[in-house]
């Protein structure tokens, strides 16, 4: 497995090798049961829980809908709290501008708290193409990196991975990255914990630079917030000296008081935790020479395609996002496919609304992703800030289909339905013919009824698609509406 | 009280039982139920899988057929919530479209006169002993768009509770999708037939002889899927419990 996304087949390729892999669907299967109850217990404590999710929502959206105010107050308060605001347009640009800054200290390592937008852009490798080595210190990232594998969860990337591929990955992989793994490592979770920490010490106490993300920025005082449970993002925020964090311009919230808010909800929504271990937060680099934190900051502000996705009605709400992973572990289909089917560092549900928007529909995996559900809803009843996921899936598969305008790079622009889709189309529309005249549909009806008897049991073609592991129904003699008419609504059976 | 039986195309076309169970229900609860020949769609296939356009001409065909009624009841939670949640959404649609109110004003009427049967039963006619009789092992299967989208809580159970002779059996797992999702089961087969399967080894694990739904849908996919397996258990719409009786046991 490589560490990269690009050219990732359909949704429905991608997760049937995932079905069939026994080990895998195990390990989802317990890690999202258990996370999913602890869930649900943690939720259940508080008695205003829908209140506090319809503040989130409210919070979300007024500052989405003035973000061009905020994210100016956000420079203002940055700017003058000694830090420096960066615009970055994309992925490219983001990237440039951090191996610049990191470029300009003179270092060629870097310490990375977990972040999903410095995924999203893939500086990791950008930055190793500038001959400078990022190292994730997240255990779960730090466990992707070493297997150079690829994050299949928002908060668990390697929930894919049990205890026993683990210490394999450790043993096997950690010496080529600095100090190796204790000799006769086991997979008991202390003694990998254990392993993680030592290997992770030596890169803390040498990095000059840290990059991170951040959960929230405090628009009125130029405050970033990290929330994290290890740690090790508190290391990586306080050593360097340096300190370039990418955020999202999603990431905005109003004031402190809004932080109230999504600091109740997001460790009960993703850990199942009343408050999650260290909440970090900064404002500019340290204003003294004694005190901890980094004596340089770097704020860069990321679009990469979030100004085009808030031009769109429906699917703006998808920016609400506070990254909790709620969804991805209530959902059936995320439980069965995995986290790596869906082609993005973002998977599951969330995933499958946000890579089609901040990526287009233009390839085979992002025009499949809104198909990649059931639409059972379970995903929209657990999210924090109400992100009606089902209502954006569906308007996404409009846009497949049917095509319409959307916002590219801040032009309108109107799409032709993707292809792929004709036969399907067709069929639609016969279907709407059939049905909007009833005497075609009773027509069809009787003729399915008649000639039942020659009815296959199994389909071939595509309908292996549903006869490959399901029965067909049988066709009654007569349909209800040759029933009712025949016997006068039941009344000439003599009831 | 005049009220119309939206049975729904699926239920129409493959499964007349549950439109006979329900007719026989209702008129035995003293309700005289009519079935509007000019029904066929609501459209729900069509708009789930991204075909909203072919969608409105349905819609607007539903409300014409069903607006005279007092109350419209279907046996079907995913086509009762498309009408109850997504019809007003698709007027929305059409006005932030630019294309005025027409379907909103449309559609509007039959919205809030739409109910699903355990509904119309518990909440509009404030029944949850139906007189039924149902000597059998039952395990209840709470469909996504009943469970979360309608929110039919427990009425459902309510009622098979109530039911003389029958024994309900707790599904584990009960609140998880059973995989069918319309087009999903065909467009996503793999991960909609592991689902299934799930569903079915949970449903097996009560040892009841019958897995009931109040949807169709749902039961053409784990009977279906039971059949395969060769469980021996059978896929029963609640409607067809409800009406059995002593005199006219039923399944």
């Amino acid at each position: 497995m490589s560490g990269t996304f690009v050219g990732m087949p359909a949704f429905p390729k991608a997760a049937r090798e995932a079905v069939h892999d026994t080990t895998l669907r195990g390990n989802l299967r317990h890690a999202t049961h258990t996370i999913r109850a602890k869930r649900a217990k943690a939720v259940a404590e508080v008695s205003d829980w829908a209140a506090l999710r319809e503040a989130g929502k409210r919070i979300k959206d007024h500052t989405l809908r003035h973000l061009d105010r905020y994210l100016v107050q956000l420079e203002e308060a940055v700017t003058a709290a000694g830090g420096t605001v960066h615009w970055a347009a994309d992925a490219d640009e983001a990237n440039r501008i951090v191996a610049d800054l990191v470029k300009a200290t003179g270092e060629s390592e870097v310490v990375k708290v977990k972040s999903m937008a410095t995924q999203e852009i893939g500086l990791n490798e950008a930055l190793e193409a500038e001959g400078i080595h990022a190292y994730e210190t997240d255990l779960a990232e730090l466990i992707v990196q070493l297997g150079k594998d690829r994050p299949s969860h928002i908060l668990v990337p390697a929930i894919h991975r049990n205890r026993g591929e683990i210490r394999d990955i450790f043993a096997r992989e950690m010496g080529e990255w600095g100090r190796p793994a204790p000799e006769g490592l086991t997979d008991t979770p202390a003694e990998l914990a254990e392993a993680a920490r030592l290997h992770l010490r030596e890169k803390f106490l040498r990095a000059k630079v840290g990059i991170s993300g951040a959960n929230f920025m405090v628009a009125e005082t130029g405050t970033l917030v990290v929330v994290e449970s290890e740690g090790n993002g508190r290391m990586c925020l306080t050593l360097p000296e340096t300190l370039i964090s990418v955020v999202g311009i999603e990431k905005i919230v109003p004031t402190w008081q809004d932080l109230e808010v999504f600091l109740q909800t997001l460790p009960r929504s993703s850990t199942a935790e009343r408050m999650n271990p260290y909440t970090s937060m900064w404002t500019g680099p340290t204003d003294s020479e004694t005190a901890d934190g980094p004596q340089d900051f770097h704020l860069v502000l990321l679009d990469n395609g979030r100004t085009d996705t808030l031009a769109d009605e429906v699917g703006r709400q998808a920016l609400r996002c506070i990254r909790c992973s709620a969804c991805l572990n209530v959902c059936p289909v995320y439980e069965r496919a995995g986290g790596h089917a869906y082609g993005s560092v973002y998977p599951g549900p969330i995933g499958a609304i946000l890579s089609p928007q901040l990526r287009g529909t233009a390839s085979e995996i992002d025009a499949s992703l809104p198909y990649a559900s059931s639409l059972c809803g379970a995903c929209y009843e657990v999210c924090p800030v109400a992100i009606d996921i089902p209502e954006v899936l569906v308007h996404l598969r409009e846009r497949v289909v049917q095509g319409g305008q959307v916002t590219e790079r801040g032009n309108k622009v109107v799409l032709k339905p993707a292809k792929g889709h004709a036969a399907e189309r067709a069929a639609m529309r016969a279907a709407r013919w059939a049905f909007s005249r009833p005497g075609a549909l009773r027509t069809g009806q009787r003729l399915a009824s008649r000639t039942r008897r020659f009815h296959p049991r199994t389909l071939p073609g595509p309908g292996r698609a549903w006869s490959g592991s399901r029965e067909l129904p049988a066709v009654p003699a007569e349909p209800f509406r040759d029933w009712w008419q025949r016997t006068n609504g039941g009344k000439g059976e003599g009831k | 009280m005049r009220v119309a039986l939206f049975l729904t195309c699926v239920n129409d076309t493959l499964y007349p039982d549950t439109g006979r169970a329900v007719v026989k229900l209702l008129t035995r609860l003293g309700v005289d139920v009519d079935f509007p020949m000019g029904q066929t769609c609501c459209g729900q296939a069509h708009y789930n899988t991204g075909y909203r356009h072919e969608a409105e001409p349905l819609a607007r065909k539903f409300s014409d057929v069903f607006r005279e009624y007092e109350a419209i009841v279907t046996p079907s939670g995913s086509c009762g919530a498309m009408v109850r949640e997504l019809y007003p959404r698709m007027g929305e649609r059409a006005r932030a479209e630019g294309r005025g109110d027409t379907l909103a004003r449309t559609l509007a009427p039959v919205v809030p006169k739409t109910y699903e049967l355990t509904e119309f039963l518990v909440d509009v006619l404030g029944v949850t002993d139906v007189g039924a009789f149902y000597p059998h092992t039952v395990t209840y299967h709470p469909t996504c768009h009943g469970l979360r989208g309608l929110g039919l809580g427990d009425r459902p159970r309510r009622l098979l509770e109530a039911v003389k002779g029958l024994e309900l059996r707790e599904l584990p797992g009960a609140d998880e999708c059973c995989g069918f999702g319309g087009t999903f089961a065909l467009k996503n087969s793999d991960v909609s037939a592991a689902m299934g399967k799930d569903k079915v080894r949970n449903a097996e694990s009560t040892g009841a002889e019958v897995l009931c739904a109040a949807d169709n849908s749902c039961l053409m996919h784990l009977g279906g899927t039971m059949a395969r397996l060769r469980t021996g258990m059978r896929p029963v719409h609640i409607a067809e419990i409800l009406a059995s009786t002593e005199e006219e046991p039923l399944g």
